[in-house]
């Protein structure tokens, strides 16, 4: 054998993800001995800022973390302190909200599957060289993100960072004919979530089988959004309340999101999870057509998250209809609240998984001090485990160019949403 | 503001991230039909998250959304700024250093050790500025997030040849244009339209709400007036000074505004 030798490659730049990363692998013969996916966002700091600023303040600063999904900052923060507040704003705020959720859901997830994630699949670039030649399928999907979108703006004004939201219910509750308008949308939008749903399915996704934990909430009734419970495929049920006690945040050195563990263990949140966990909770038309696809649910690809995130569409345009179906204009859109001192504690189901906020709230009302555990942060160990999974299965010994497409597809199937400040994949290979 | 230059047949833009939420991006991504309309009218060379990847080529228009907080961003926009003939800044992040210009009032690096064990590994400035504040910007579009109507309508326009116009007006004009009942004189709510710039069409005080000052100071913005009377309508003094310390707290008339108040409290 030949001496060992180091190789670095540079890779311009990893498109189509909301974050800078950089992927180094080391690698002696045809085994890994080191990877990591460097994630380098310059950090806000958003949990000291919030530090001293009344809950009232909350719900739109935290919008401002995502601006893909700023609604499920929004609903985190609200459920966090009405638990605390003790605080139940009824049935018109519960069903608005799940509606308003859908839209984000809708919005989030055709974005992902139609402008970043189809294009790996159908071989292009971008969406916008796809469109040339798949002119309606890029169309539904913008058609879909838009419904989404309107749906938001229905209840904030604007799509993104929207104004609705507060702690005890909404600013200001929709009109009649503004709803009934949309309600027609949706209905008409019925089947083309349905196609796209088929469409995912017929799409040649890599075959890959792979051992990893889905963490998500369960609801007794409902597929989880705002409520439920800490649910995994490992058997666990626990209140969010209980967060900290099974999952720990730690650094890597190269990182700057914080990894966080299940147990010490690397697990995976998001669509493909919640489904895998809620099968049962998604309404006949949807599970009807999941069945139909001859895939063995709960999943062991993680290329299925494309056909989980278009499930989960159709869900959302199914649920949202039959919510603003029979809407009526309530007496007033919010409870008043009343602020209690304690641990404001909640978890809520953002497009990319399990979203988890604390907030310690002073006699004041005031924050003394925030704790957010988003998505991204709980999906990093587990996107390492399948990209080292995924590189032995095609050989180390692969080409560059083969590795880093097949790598920057295996990243990209996580909608990883790191909200940092460049998008450079920056592959370094060392063989010894 | 830079000459609006005549642009070539198909202008090549670019559009850059720096620190930010994403949200303003979503201007062009949020589209639907008509981001395919202005792929074909421009030639996107260069949009990460849209999948076209160029951050070093030469283009007529580059739109920038995000603050500046590391040593290598400042190298970044400064090589943006040297390829691009027309460079945007786009929403808070970009005009005013964005919600996490926070830092710039406290002990950043204090806050970085209460986040992160290892903060020496960290390349993270003390402070979230503008744009402008290290490159010359032709063209600033405010707002968390910035309004996409207010993008296409600088696309459009830099088509065309001519300047852009920027929004000068407060929030209160739009209200009053759109006869939306007064928040702050009916209902006594602490709102920030009397010195916010417009742009977002009045959007809280038409949901029952006060504004809460997402697009920024509006020009001679009598702050101090303000200030009293959101003290005056029930605010404690720390509570009005974190109304201006908030989304925009690094531009100026807020910056002062805001830390008068909270240095009382202290």
């Amino acid at each position: 054998m030949s001496k060992p030798r180091n190789i670095t490659i540079n890779v311009p730049v990893l498109a189509r993800v909301e974050g800078e990363g950089a992927l180094e692998i080391h690698s002696r013969g045809r085994e890994i001995t080191a990877l990591s996916l460097r994630i380098f966002e310059a950090p806000r700091l958003f949990e000291k800022f919030l530090e001293g600023r009344d809950f009232g303040e909350i719900p739109d600063l935290v919008a401002r973390i995502c601006g893909i999904c700023p609604v499920a900052y929004q609903m985190t923060a609200v459920h966090a302190f009405e638990r605390l507040f003790g605080l139940d704003p009824g049935g018109w705020v519960r069903d608005m909200r799940r509606a308003l959720y859908c839209g984000e859901w809708m919005q989030s997830h055709a974005l992902h599957i139609h402008l970043l994630a189809a294009p790996d699949l159908l071989g292009y670039d971008n969406a916008i060289a796809m469109a040339q030649d798949h002119p309606e399928i890029v169309r539904r999907g913008l058609v879909l993100q838009a419904l989404g979108n309107d749906l938001i703006r229905l209840f904030g004004g604007r799509s993104v960072h929207p104004v609705g939201v507060r702690v005890g219910g909404f600013h200001h509750a929709p009109d009649r004919s503004d709803v009934a308008e949309l309600h027609v949308r949706l209905t008409a939008a019925v089947p083309e979530a349905e196609a796209l749903l088929r469409w995912t399915l017929a799409l040649k996704l890599p075959e890959t089988e792979q051992r990893f934990v889905s963490v998500g909430l369960r609801h007794p009734a409902e597929y989880p959004m705002n409520e439920g419970r800490l649910a995994s495929s490992t058997g666990l049920d626990a209140g969010v309340a209980e967060f900290e006690r099974h999952f720990s945040e730690h650094q890597v050195d190269h990182s700057t999101a914080l990894y966080c563990l299940f147990r010490g263990k690397p697990y995976l949140v998001g669509p493909l999870a919640r489904v895998n966990l809620n099968l049962e909770r998604l309404p006949a038309a949807v599970r009807a057509v999941l069945d139909e696809s001859g895939i063995a649910w709960p999943s062991r690809n993680p290329f299925h998250s494309i056909i989980a995130r278009a499930a989960e569409t159709y869900y959302s345009v199914l649920e949202a209809a039959r919510i603003l179906k029979d809407y009526r204009v309530p007496g007033a859109p919010y409870v008043p609240a009343v602020a209690v001192a304690g641990a404001a504690i909640a978890a809520t189901e953002a497009p990319r998984g399990t979203l988890w906020h604390r907030y310690d709230v002073g006699e004041d009302g005031c924050m003394r001090r925030a704790r957010i555990v988003p998505p991204t942060s709980q999906n990093q160990a587990r996107i390492e485990a399948d990209l080292r999974q995924s590189i032995e299965a095609l050989g180390v010994d692969s080409s560059d160019e083969l590795l880093r497409r097949h790598c920057e597809m295996v990243i990209r199937s996580y909608d990883p949403c790191i909200s940092c400040a460049t998008h450079f994949l920056d592959l370094r290979r060392h063989r010894a | 503001m830079g000459e609006p230059a005549v642009m070539a047949k198909k202008p090549r833009v670019a559009v850059h991230k720096f620190s930010s939420c994403d949200g303003c991006q979503l201007a062009f991504l949020n589209l639907g039909e008509d981001l395919l309309r202005l792929s074909s009218m421009v030639e996107l060379v260069h949009f990460a998250e849209a999948g076209p990847v160029d951050p070093d080529a030469e283009v007529d228009i580059a739109f920038v959304e995000g603050s500046i907080s590391t040593a290598a961003a400042i190298e970044r926009i400064r090589s943006v700024r040297s390829r691009s003939r027309f460079l945007v800044a786009m929403g808070a992040c970009a005009t005013a250093g964005g919600l996490q210009a926070l830092r710039n009032l406290a002990d950043g690096a204090a806050w970085v050790a209460d986040i992160y064990a290892v903060p020496a590994e960290l390349d993270l400035l003390a402070s979230s500025t503008a744009l402008a504040q290290h490159v010359r910007v032709d063209l600033e579009l405010w707002g968390c997030p910035v309004s996409g109507r207010r993008v296409v309508a600088a696309v459009r326009a830099l088509l065309f040849g001519v300047s852009p116009v920027e929004e000068q007006d407060k929030v209160c004009l739009d209200c009053k244009r759109s006869q939306t009942v007064c928040v702050m004189v009916t209902r006594g709510l602490p709102c920030m339209g009397p010195v916010t710039r417009t742009g977002c069409g009045a959007l809280c005080p038409r949901f029952g709400r006060d504004c809460y000052s997402c697009y920024g100071p509006a020009e001679n913005s009598n702050v101090e007036a303000l200030g009293r009377r959101l003290e005056g309508v029930g605010l404690s003094r720390t509570a009005a000074g974190r109304r201006f310390l908030s989304i925009n707290s690094a531009a100026p008339p807020f910056t002062e505004a805001g830390r008068r108040r909270a240095q009382d409290h202290e």
